[in-house]
C-alpha cells in the first residue's frame, strides 16, 4: 500500500461512512414504523425488544466471524440463499460483493441501537399529546410531524451522531470479515491508519493522518449537531436560550 | 386500526425480526456442530448435535474465568457511568451557563476518539498507579466512551420532562434532592434504562483496551476468544458457542430494563 493509488479509491473510505449513514437515517422512518407495530404492553413486545437488541451484544470481533461463515455460499446461509437464487456472490473475490457485505453486516449489527432510542423515546410521550391531536383530528403524518418528530429530538440526534462516528470508526468487524481485501476494497479509514502506524512504522504521517481524520469527524458532527440544534429550536414550543 | 394494515405492519416486523435473528440463529447452529461439520458442509441444523463446545467453555477455567472478569468490570462501570451521568446531564437539561452548548458538544469527542488514541497514555497512567490486570482499571477506562453516552441519552430524556414539573415541586416544598430522587428519577426511569443498557453494551463488546489493560487476572472474555483465532487453524465450533454464551448477560440485562424502556411516561403524578 503506497501514497501513489488513484484518488477514487481512496474516496472510497470516506464514502463509506456517509453512505452507512444514509442508509441509517433511511432506516430510521421504517424503524418508527417497527416500533409501531410493536406492541407496547405484554411479553411479545418485550420479547422483540429483546430479540432486536441480540446483535448488539455481541463482540465485535464474534459479529466478523459470524458474517465471515454466514456470508460463504458453500457452507453460509445468507451466501447459499443467494447461490440458490442464481446470484454470483463471493465477498471473498468480489471487491463490490465484500463491500456490500460489510455494509450489510454493519446495518444489521447497528440498527438495533437506532431502534431502541427510538422506541423508548416514543415510549415516553405522554399519552396527552396524542388524545389531544386524537380531539384535533390530526391526520397519522400531523402526528408523526408535529408530536413525535419533535419529542424524538434528542433522542434522534444521539442515534444520528452515534453512528455517523463509529461508521468513521469502523475497524473491528470489516478486519475480521475480509482483512480489508479484497485488494483495497474494504480497507477503512482506521484500518489504513492502523495499518501506516503499526505494520510500516510510518509513525510520523500516522499521526498527521490520525489528527485530520479526527478533524473530520468532529467538523462533521459539529455541523450536523448545529444543524439538529437548529431544527428544533425553530419549534414555537421550544424558546431559543 | 382495519385488519389490513395491522397485517402489514406484523409482516414487516416480522421480516425485520428474520433479518435481525437469522445471522444469530446461524451461529447457535455452528455452535451445536463439530468443526468438520462446518467447514465441510451447508446444513439447516447440526447433523451430529453436540455440546463439547459448550462443555470445553465451561470447564476450561481460562474460558469461564473471562465471563466473570467481563462481567465484574462491565457491572463497576455502568453504575459509575450512571452515577456520573445523572447530575451531568440534569444540569445540560436544566440550566443555562457559559459555553453550556460547547461543553455538551465537546465531550462527546471523547467518544469520537478512536479507542486507540487513549491506549498508550492509560498503560502508562496504569502502570505508575499499579492498576494494570485489575477489574477497576477497565472499568475505568471506559467510562472514557461511556460517560459521554449516559449524558447524551440522559440529557435527551430530562429535556422531554417539562419544566413546570421542576417548578411545581419546589412550590410544594420540596427539596432538590429530594425532589430529584422521588419525583424527577422515577419519570425518567427508562432513559436510566437505556442508558445503563448502551453502557453496560459498549463495555461489554469493547476489546482493544479492555485486551491491553488486562492480562492474566482480569482478562476479558473478547479477548480470550481472540486466542482461538490464532491457534492451530480456527477453531469455528467453540469460538461459536462462546459468542452465544456472549449474549445470555446482555439478554438478561435487557429483559431486567425492558419495563422501563417500555414503560410509559406517568403523567400526573405531581
Amino acid at each position: 500500500m503506497n501514497d501513489s493509488k488513484p484518488i477514487n479509491q481512496k474516496a472510497w473510505w470516506l464514502i463509506l461512512p456517509v453512505i452507512l449513514c444514509v442508509a441509517f437515517s433511511a432506516v430510521l422512518p421504517l424503524m418508527t414504523v417497527v416500533n409501531y407495530s410493536v406492541p407496547a404492553k405484554g411479553w411479545t413486545s418485550s420479547a422483540v425488544l429483546v430479540v432486536v437488541a441480540l446483535s448488539l451484544l455481541i463482540p465485535w470481533n464474534v459479529v466478523g466471524t459470524i458474517w465471515q461463515i454466514y456470508g460463504r455460499a458453500d457452507i453460509g446461509l445468507f451466501g447459499a440463499a443467494l447461490a440458490k437464487l442464481g446470484i454470483e456472490y463471493s465477498y471473498t473475490g468480489s471487491a463490490r460483493d465484500a463491500w456490500l457485505t460489510v455494509l450489510l453486516m454493519d446495518v444489521w449489527h447497528w440498527t438495533p441501537l437506532v431502534a431502541l432510542l427510538c422506541y423508548a423515546g416514543l415510549r415516553a410521550i405522554p399519552d396527552a399529546y396524542y388524545q389531544a391531536a386524537r380531539i384535533d383530528g390530526a391526520s397519522k403524518w400531523a402526528v408523526f410531524r408535529f408530536i413525535q418528530l419533535p419529542k424524538l429530538r434528542g433522542v434522534l440526534m444521539i442515534a444520528v451522531l452515534l453512528r455517523f462516528m463509529d461508521s468513521f470508526m469502523i475497524y473491528t468487524e470489516p478486519f475480521v470479515l475480509t482483512g480489508g481485501g479484497p485488494g483495497n476494497a474494504t480497507t477503512f479509514l482506521s484500518q489504513y491508519l492502523t495499518q501506516k502506524a503499526v505494520g510500516q512504522f510510518d509513525l510520523g504521517p500516522a499521526a498527521a493522518f490520525s489528527l485530520i481524520y479526527f478533524l473530520i469527524i468532529l467538523l462533521l458532527c459539529f455541523i450536523l449537531y448545529n444543524w439538529m440544534q437548529r431544527v428544533g429550536t425553530s419549534q414555537p414550543t421550544e424558546v431559543a436560550s | 386500526m382495519n385488519t389490513g394494515r395491522f397485517q402489514k405492519r406484523t409482516l414487516f416486523l416480522i421480516a425485520y425480526l428474520l433479518f435481525a435473528v437469522l445471522p444469530i440463529y446461524w451461529m447457535v447452529n455452528m455452535s451445536f456442530k463439530t468443526n468438520d461439520e462446518i467447514v465441510s458442509s451447508f446444513s439447516f441444523w447440526p447433523q451430529h448435535f453436540t455440546w463439547a463446545n459448550y462443555k470445553t467453555i465451561f470447564t476450561d477455567p481460562a474460558w469461564y474465568s473471562g465471563y466473570i472478569n467481563s462481567l465484574i468490570y462491565v457491572a463497576i462501570n455502568s453504575v459509575i457511568s450512571i452515577a456520573v451521568a445523572l447530575p451531568a446531564a440534569y444540569a445540560f437539561s436544566r440550566y443555562r451557563f457559559l459555553g453550556d452548548k460547547h461543553v455538551f458538544f465537546w465531550l462527546l469527542t471523547n467518544r469520537m476518539t478512536p479507542p486507540a488514541v487513549f491506549l498508550l497514555p492509560f498503560f502508562q497512567l496504569y502502570t505508575t498507579l499499579g492498576l494494570m490486570d485489575t477489574h477497576l482499571a477497565v472499568a475505568l477506562a471506559h467510562l472514557v466512551f461511556n460517560v459521554p453516552l449516559a449524558v447524551w441519552i440522559l440529557e435527551g430524556f430530562m429535556s422531554g420532562v417539562p419544566r413546570e414539573i421542576d417548578e411545581t415541586a419546589y412550590i410544594d416544598g420540596h427539596t432538590f434532592p429530594r425532589f430529584f430522587l422521588t419525583i424527577f428519577l422515577p419519570l425518567i426511569k427508562a432513559g436510566v434504562g437505556v442508558a445503563a443498557f448502551f453502557c453496560f453494551m459498549f463495555s461489554w463488546v469493547e476489546l482493544l483496551l479492555a485486551r491491553t489493560l488486562t492480562s492474566v487476572n482480569a482478562k476479558p472474555i473478547v479477548a480470550t476468544m481472540t486466542r482461538t483465532v490464532s491457534a492451530a487453524g480456527m477453531d469455528w465450533a467453540v469460538l461459536a458457542a462462546a459468542g452465544v454464551l456472549t449474549i445470555v448477560p446482555g439478554a438478561i440485562v435487557i429483559w431486567f430494563v425492558r419495563h422501563y424502556i417500555a414503560r410509559g411516561f406517568a403523567m400526573g403524578r405531581v
